[in-house]
């Protein structure tokens, strides 16, 4: 069905008189200047890949996107799509927001009131100018694809979060772009709803052939969502990286609090509350009593809440006890992140004098100890 | 509903409940007169007579044509206003306000030296296409939206500044230009500011007089519109006066009605 319609992307490189799209990416290298603000950005993003754009609030990450999708221009510099110049400041070419096959996820996903959810969905066809039976053919195909059919006489007032969330996806996928760019789409979710549309969301970014930029600042979203991330702060990106890199070579203090978090998978336990991890070994968890999906459990434990020891503590009153070899090291402000091999593998914040203390170095054994009662399960 | 406390029971100053009072009297009192010296009896002949059935006519013709005229620019003109980031916006939203504050009998004088057969704009279309404006029914549809016109541009303008820019950003993601986004968008959710100005604009417009009556005289049956008809009948035939009247009057509390979620505080002491 909606392999018919004519996407936005074709009809771009028709008005640029290019005989065919190659999927080569999202290139973006210019500035915005806006009063004192600046924001400089330099990405690269591959196609079928999800970069994270993390970063504190008023960072630029929401400018970023709308420099994408053209809500804003840039002052200076060039953002090309699969080669095709969107926004090139010296050449004076700027493609405006709607001639953009750039679909947008929006943080409060500005749905249309007064339109159904099955008129929210094929809007962007009507306003390619598909007839309205079409559109609606193509909107219906999309809601099943979202497992939507059921809502689509429904307004939005009356979706939920999670609902409305999976209507503006639906929405701007319906348009095919060859980007996709979601601010913060978990927001506005409350923590139980979140748990499902995050693995939901997954499952619907990996289908996606083209480059996706998600803008976030919650780390676990940024781990299991992203396959890069890039961080902003004040304008400027300030480091790039696997999650896994960022979040064990972090460059600046905001990375190091913000991606210091430990984060297994793992199915649990409800009778003992214990997690078996994936990647082996197994946690005794707080919070599991809130979950509904015993077999695909997220775990997560903040560098600072685990200890190391030269000898096995007793084990009165920490209740996860393992053994670990360090890794690697790496200063941290005032303390030192250590990198631990497990199972589980571990990051782990200690002061310098503990780092002394324990004659800690790449190579020795240590035990880690870690309270349940810091040990989330989520 | 405020609880009626014993505070808020205590009595009112006389220096302030006395003018208070008189005021209330003041606007209340011509009303009921009005409908104490209403030819009750005769009403309904009244209505049918030809000069009264004619301005009566003529009257709900003009006006909803001049709403439709005032619609037709006045929405485009507003989202001008609202939309421009322009720094003359500002002084065309003053320029195109000031028929509000314009003696109607001015606008009348100055459209007769604008659009008049001899006008600064007039003489070309009498010269070009045969069109003369003055003393018409046109004129008097143009007169009334004239004057009517800025009151349905400032409520839409309003209404186009409060208006979620948001829903237009997403759906010019969606590949929806400007003018898309405006009619599927903007103006259904603004659908309640349109009818309030298209009521409020119609109703300035039948109870038009004096731009009305330089521009376009007082022919029965062509330009003769309700309040015209009011003012002379109350020489020769006091009874069409008065009756005519009744008609205006319960046409302007029927507005008000209208619009009383608009302008009226809910709960408010009315």
């Amino acid at each position: 069905m909606s392999a018919e319609l004519p996407s936005r992307a074709q009809g771009l490189h028709a008005a640029n008189g290019t005989p065919e799209r190659r999927p080569t990416g999202l290139v973006i290298d210019g500035q915005v200047e806006r009063g004192t603000f600046r924001l400089d950005l330099s990405l690269d993003l591959a196609p079928g890949r999800v970069t994270g754009l993390l970063g504190p609030n008023g960072a630029g990450k929401t400018t970023a996107l709308r420099t994408i999708c053209g809500l804003t221009p840039l002052s200076s510099g060039s953002i090309r799509l699969d080669g095709i110049p969107l926004d090139d400041v010296n050449a004076e070419i700027f493609v405006p927001p709607e001639r953009r096959p750039v679909g947008v996820v929006f943080q409060d996903y500005r749905l249309f009131p007064h339109l159904d959810v099955r008129g929210n969905v094929a809007f962007g066809a009507r306003a390619r100018g598909v007839g309205r039976e079409s559109a609606r053919a193509a909107a219906d195909a999309w809601l099943e694809r979202l497992d939507l059919s059921g809502l689509a006489t429904r307004r939005p007032a009356e979706l939920s979060g999670g609902q409305a969330q999976r209507v503006a996806l639906a929405r701007a996928l319906a348009t095919e772009p060859a980007a996709l760019l979601l601010d913060e789409p978990l927001a506005a979710l409350d923590a139980r709803t979140r748990l499902g549309i995050r693995a939901e969301l997954r499952a619907h970014l990996r289908t996606f052939a083209g480059p996706v930029v998600m803008v976030t600042h919650d780390a676990v979203e940024a781990l299991v969502l992203a396959d890069d991330l890039v961080v902003i702060e004040g304008g400027r990106v300030t480091q790039r990286g696997s999650p896994n890199e960022v979040a064990r070579r972090p460059r600046t203090d905001y990375v190091a609090r913000l991606m210091g978090v430990n984060l297994y998978r793992g199915s649990l336990d409800r009778s003992t509350h214990t997690v078996e991890l994936l990647g082996g070994g197994r946690l005794v968890v707080t919070g599991a009593d809130q979950l509904r999906d015993v077999a695909d459990v997220l775990v997560t434990l903040a560098p600072t809440a685990v200890t190391l020891h030269a000898e096995r503590p007793d084990r009165s009153s920490p209740r996860n006890v393992w053994a670990g070899v360090v890794r690697a090291m790496e200063p941290l402000g005032e303390r030192v992140r250590v990198e631990v091999a497990g199972p589980p593998d571990a990051l782990v914040d200690v002061t310098p004098a503990a780092v002394a203390d324990l004659a800690l170095r790449p190579g020795s054994p240590v035990w880690l100890s870690a309270k349940a009662t810091e040990t989330y399960a989520a | 509903m405020a609880r009626a406390t014993a505070r808020d029971r205590r009595r009112l100053p006389a220096a302030l409940a006395v003018p208070a009072v008189a005021g209330a009297a003041f606007l209340v009192l011509p009303l009921t007169g009005l409908l104490a010296r209403a030819p009750w009896t005769d009403l309904g002949s009244l209505l049918r007579s030809p000069v009264v059935a004619d301005a009566l006519r003529l009257s709900l013709l003009c006006a909803t044509l001049a709403t439709g005229l005032s619609a037709l620019l006045g929405i485009p003109l507003a989202w001008v206003l609202a939309r421009s980031t322009s720094r003359f916006v500002a002084l065309l939203r003053a320029l195109v306000t000031v028929p509000l504050v314009l003696p109607p009998v001015v606008g009348g004088v100055a459209l007769l030296l604008t659009l008049g057969r001899t006008g600064v704009v007039g003489q070309y279309l009498d010269r070009w296409f045969g069109i003369s404006l003055p003393f018409t029914t046109a004129g008097v549809v143009v007169a009334e939206a004239f004057v009517a016109m800025p009151f349905l541009v400032v409520t839409v303008e309003g209404a186009f500044r409060s208006a979620d820019r948001g829903l237009e950003e997403a759906a010019a993601t969606l590949g929806a230009s400007r003018l898309f986004a405006l009619r599927h968008v903007t103006l259904p959710l603004i659908v309640p500011s349109l009818l309030a100005g298209a009521v409020l604009s119609w109703a300035r417009a039948l109870g038009e007089f004096g731009a009305t009556i330089t521009f376009a005289g007082n022919f029965p049956g062509r330009t003769q519109t309700m309040p015209i008809a009011v003012y002379l009948a109350m020489e020769s035939d006091p009874g069409a006066a008065i009756a005519l009247a009744l008609v205006l009057l319960v046409v302007s509390v029927a507005v008000l009605a209208a619009l009383r979620d608009r302008w009226l505080p809910r709960g408010g002491a009315v």
